[in-house]
């Protein structure tokens, strides 16, 4: 192996991988079987983090950086004067397998530039992780794009090896795509996403009748649009992510706030921010969607098609719906306890197994992880009340915001300024 | 108050568990061996481990707080916190008291939610080993990895690299507490070794493969591209790697 050469396309082909956000490594259940090389747990691990805060648990990278689309957010872009470069699908396999021994990585995530056609650029992926499955009973983890346009046999194929898919939309409309990638089009996205969710369904039902049917894609399919590079509203943004959710059965959508990569009249200057808090909201709110119990028309209506940028989504919501406060700790339901801005998915568990055996007080709160800062607004203790002088006080958002520290304060003059 | 000690051992803390009980004994505390003397006590005896004993214990808590409360037990234990003992102790007592409920759902009991933090922390270190663990390829092809973790959580990650790694002979060093475990391809083994001078990274570099240094070259080259350098955020960048464990982390020291 020629490690010069190979650093410097890992050196290219990595950096342009980055800008995909997914690192998951979770929701994969694949045991090491005969003695092989790996597994993937289900819970996932982090293993290392980059200066900018971000995970990395698989190997990203691309397997080649050429490609004959033209979009205009895109680093690897035909027009784009780079510095090109491609593995061959043996040197992907050993970099894979030798960093996994080291325990560098949980698996791989592989992508590409689409070069020739969407087929041949497919076929190549699948065959990446075949051979890793095959030759060297590989149980890692294994993400594979799906390449809008490609066959459903090649999809099929890439199932069967892959514990998960993904196409990105790239852009929250239809609209932002046609701007700004021209040569794409959201069918050519949607079609292999809808046959891989068929397929999985086929299986998951074939798994409860044998036993031994095999596995496909058993982590599911992702995808991820990129924010602020088009002028979508928050609300556009958590529909488009809600609908793909619900007919999808989508694992995650990932938020990518754009950074910029071109200087294109259509895009924000070179000079912009990465809209890194707006970002932050938008994860808040899918996590509001995902595991708190909220709807996406309660996070955001037409009248305000925008998260705020100074407070979090659930607090938001409790500001505009205080007519649900206080909540009684002592007797609610998990699913408003869910609803108490402070209180996550640990501590209101906690909540529910320590109020059997005795009356809370804040005290008892705190102990258990409640940012009380937030909660004690909107909660009514069984023995005092005292705390709720606040909850319809006027002022009660700037009562909260002082006693709030965040990072991104700097941030806070709405990020619509940058168009 | 009566004092029992025991010999830091999981079993050792179950014997001791049950003396305090069989000796019908009043205002007990159980502390690790070797620990500083307390003042004041109304009497002292040094527990010696007893298998059978500590499975007794062993199996009358399982049915009072099932596999995750025992869990929460020895993970705590793990901390080797001087004080652990303590609120382990507390625990124990308020479960026998209580046989009807399971009180490690009682997060308003102080002693209970001690030991929930105690295991929060130590699964978050055990989290970490399993993320940070970097393996070398030595010249006798064993995947060699020194570790210094905050608890003392190598036997509890053994499983986890035993199931992924089936296929490749690895040992995993403890240099904090002087032990380490070593997979064969078949079974797991402690092992005790000495170093006998200070740890030397250019003496160690002839004991590995050759291809070695040139794949640690090829992992930092990756973690270098792979960051985006418009997104900076040391402040979280630190909370996930904080620098103790930079030590042996392949990526954050210097190539060779």
């Amino acid at each position: 192996m020629n490690f010069e050469r190979i650093t410097e396309k890992l050196s290219i082909l990595a950096d342009a991988a980055k800008y995909d956000v997914s690192c998951a490594s979770s929701g994969s259940k694949r045991n090491n079987k005969d003695k092989g090389l790996g597994n993937a747990t289900g819970m996932g691990i982090c293993h290392s983090y980059t200066e900018d805060g971000r995970c990395v648990s698989l190997l990203k990278i691309l397997l080649t950086n050429v490609c004959i689309f033209d979009c205009a957010y895109c680093v690897t872009r035909k027009s784009n004067d780079i510095k090109r470069a491609a593995f061959t699908v043996q040197e992907v396999v050993d970099l894979t397998i030798n960093f996994y021994r080291r325990n560098y990585i949980e698996g791989l995530f592989l992508s590409s530039g689409i070069f020739k056609s969407a087929d041949t650029t497919m076929e190549r992926l699948v065959q990446v992780a075949k051979k890793l499955r095959l030759e060297e009973n590989f149980n890692g983890y294994i993400h594979l794009k799906s390449i809008p346009g490609a066959s459903d046999e090649l999809m099929h194929e890439a199932g069967l090896y892959a514990d998960r898919l993904s196409v990105n939309l790239e852009l929250p409309t239809e609209e932002g795509l046609k701007l700004l990638a021209p040569d794409k089009n959201r069918q050519d996205m949607i079609d292999p996403m809808n046959f891989v969710k068929n397929e999985i369904l086929v299986y998951n039902d074939e798994k409860k009748r044998f036993k031994k049917t095999p596995k496909f894609a058993p982590g599911g399919q992702s995808t991820q649009m990129i924010i602020g590079a088009t002028p979508e509203t928050d609300l556009q943004i958590i529909h488009t992510a809600n609908h793909f959710y619900k007919d999808f059965n989508l694992k995650r959508v990932y938020y990518s706030g754009y950074v910029p990569v071109a200087n294109d009249s259509r895009l924000p200057s070179l000079q912009s921010q990465v809209p890194m808090l707006r970002e932050n909201r938008l994860y808040q709110a899918d996590w509001l969607m995902r595991f708190y119990g909220f709807k996406a028309d309660e996070i955001l209506d037409p009248k305000q098609p925008f998260l705020e940028l100074d407070v979090d989504p659930k607090l938001g919501w409790a500001l505009r719906n205080l007519h649900f406060f206080p909540i009684n700790i002592q007797n609610a339901d998990i699913e408003m306890i869910l609803r108490i801005p402070g209180v996550g998915i640990k501590s209101a568990w906690k909540i529910i197994g320590g109020r059997k055996f005795s009356k809370l007080n804040a005290d008892h709160l705190k102990k258990m992880g409640v940012a009380l800062n937030r909660a004690k607004h909107f909660i009514s203790f069984s023995n005092s009340l005292q705390n709720l002088q606040t909850l319809h006080h006027q002022n009660l958002k700037e009562i909260i915001l002082k006693t709030i520290n965040s990072k991104y304060e700097e941030h806070y003059q709405p990020q619509l300024a940058l168009f | 108050m009566y004092l029992l000690t025991y010999d830091h051992s999981v079993e050792g803390f179950f014997s001791a568990v049950f003396e305090a009980y069989e000796r019908k004994l009043k205002n007990v505390v159980i502390r690790k061996q070797g620990l500083p003397m307390v003042l004041f006590t109304d009497g002292m005896r040094r527990v010696s481990t007893n298998p059978r004993k500590a499975e007794r214990v062993y199996v009358k808590l399982k049915a009072l707080m099932g596999e995750l409360g025992i869990q929460k037990i020895i993970y705590s234990l793990l901390t080797e916190e001087e004080l652990c003992e303590g609120y382990i102790f507390d625990v124990i007592k308020y479960a026998l008291a209580n046989p009807k409920v399971n009180v490690m759902k009682d997060m308003s009991h102080p002693s209970v939610l001690k030991l929930a933090q105690y295991t929060k922390s130590v699964h978050r270190e055990k989290h970490r080993m399993e993320a940070f663990v970097r393996f070398k390829l030595t010249c006798d092809d064993i995947y060699y990895a020194d570790i210094e973790p905050d608890f003392n959580v190598l036997p509890i990650i053994a499983k986890h690299f035993k199931s992924r790694y089936q296929d490749q002979k690895w040992l995993i060093f403890d240099q904090k507490r002087s032990y380490g475990i070593y997979y064969d391809l078949y079974k797991l083994e402690i092992i005790q070794m000495k170093f006998n001078r200070q740890y030397n990274r250019e003496e160690g570099l002839e004991m590995l493969k050759k291809d070695e240094p040139l794949y640690q070259s090829l992992w930092r080259t990756y973690y270098a591209q792979t960051n985006i350098r418009l997104r900076k955020n040391m402040r979280l960048h630190l909370l996930h790697v904080p620098k103790r464990y930079w030590k042996y982390l392949t990526e954050k020291i210097p190539e060779y």
